[in-house]
């Protein structure tokens, strides 16, 4: 007679689960913000980091090659938006800052387009910064 | 400086956020993969249909 197994418990969590929400959760968090990939490659997730790297750094670059704004201040409600996007890219943008990549204005429609890579691409290592806590948390497997 | 036409900027841009999307909002790879070709194409298709629609509107 086959013996019935046991439903797991929710109010147990379990070890792995324990394991994974213990210490100093927000590494992740930071290290993908400031550098598109890092909160995966912490988390020894090569492929997984490797690919959002190259596809959000490969947007920034695209952004600045197409010479797309890079905000440095905001007067209006949308360009607050555009700074927090920008500001999202992390080291990335300390760096063009720094170094002067990007347009100050917008003259060109290309440059309209690149704007918009930049700011997107701000906002996507924001989500997979996230996606970093939530593989640390063990909410994400 | 690199110039892309309206439709070559659509795909770059379809392409890399497509990557983003089906990593972080899907758990296996097989679903990751899945997940960000449904995600591709809907950038792309979508972009080809509103472009058709804004064609006939305009004529």
């Amino acid at each position: 007679m086959a013996t019935p197994s046991n439903p797991p418990n929710p109010s147990k969590p379990s070890n792995k689960n324990a394991e994974a929400g213990s210490g100093f959760v927000y590494g992740p968090l930071i290290a993908g913000w400031l550098v598109p990939g890092g909160g995966h490659f912490l988390l020894r997730k090569w492929g997984r980091g490797a690919l959002l790297a190259a596809s959000i750094l490969g947007m920034f670059i695209l952004g600045i090659a197409m010479q797309g704004k890079v905000y440095a201040n905001a007067h209006e409600i949308l360009e607050y938006l555009a700074l927090a996007g920008d500001l999202g890219n992390g080291l990335v943008y300390v760096f063009c800052r720094m170094f002067g990549f990007g347009a100050d204005q917008v003259q060109v429609t290309t440059a309209d387009y690149g704007t918009r890579f930049i700011v997107v691409a701000g906002l996507l290592n924001v989500i997979a910064a996230v996606d970093a806590h939530n593989l640390r948390t063990g909410r994400k497997s | 400086m690199f110039r892309p036409d309206h439709f070559a900027a659509v795909v770059l841009f379809a392409l890399f956020v497509s990557v983003v999307f089906g990593i972080t909002q899907r758990e296996t790879p097989r679903r990751m993969v899945m997940y960000g070709l449904y995600c591709f194409t809907l950038f792309v298709g979508s972009a080809i249909v509103l472009s058709w629609v804004m064609y006939l509107i305009a004529r």
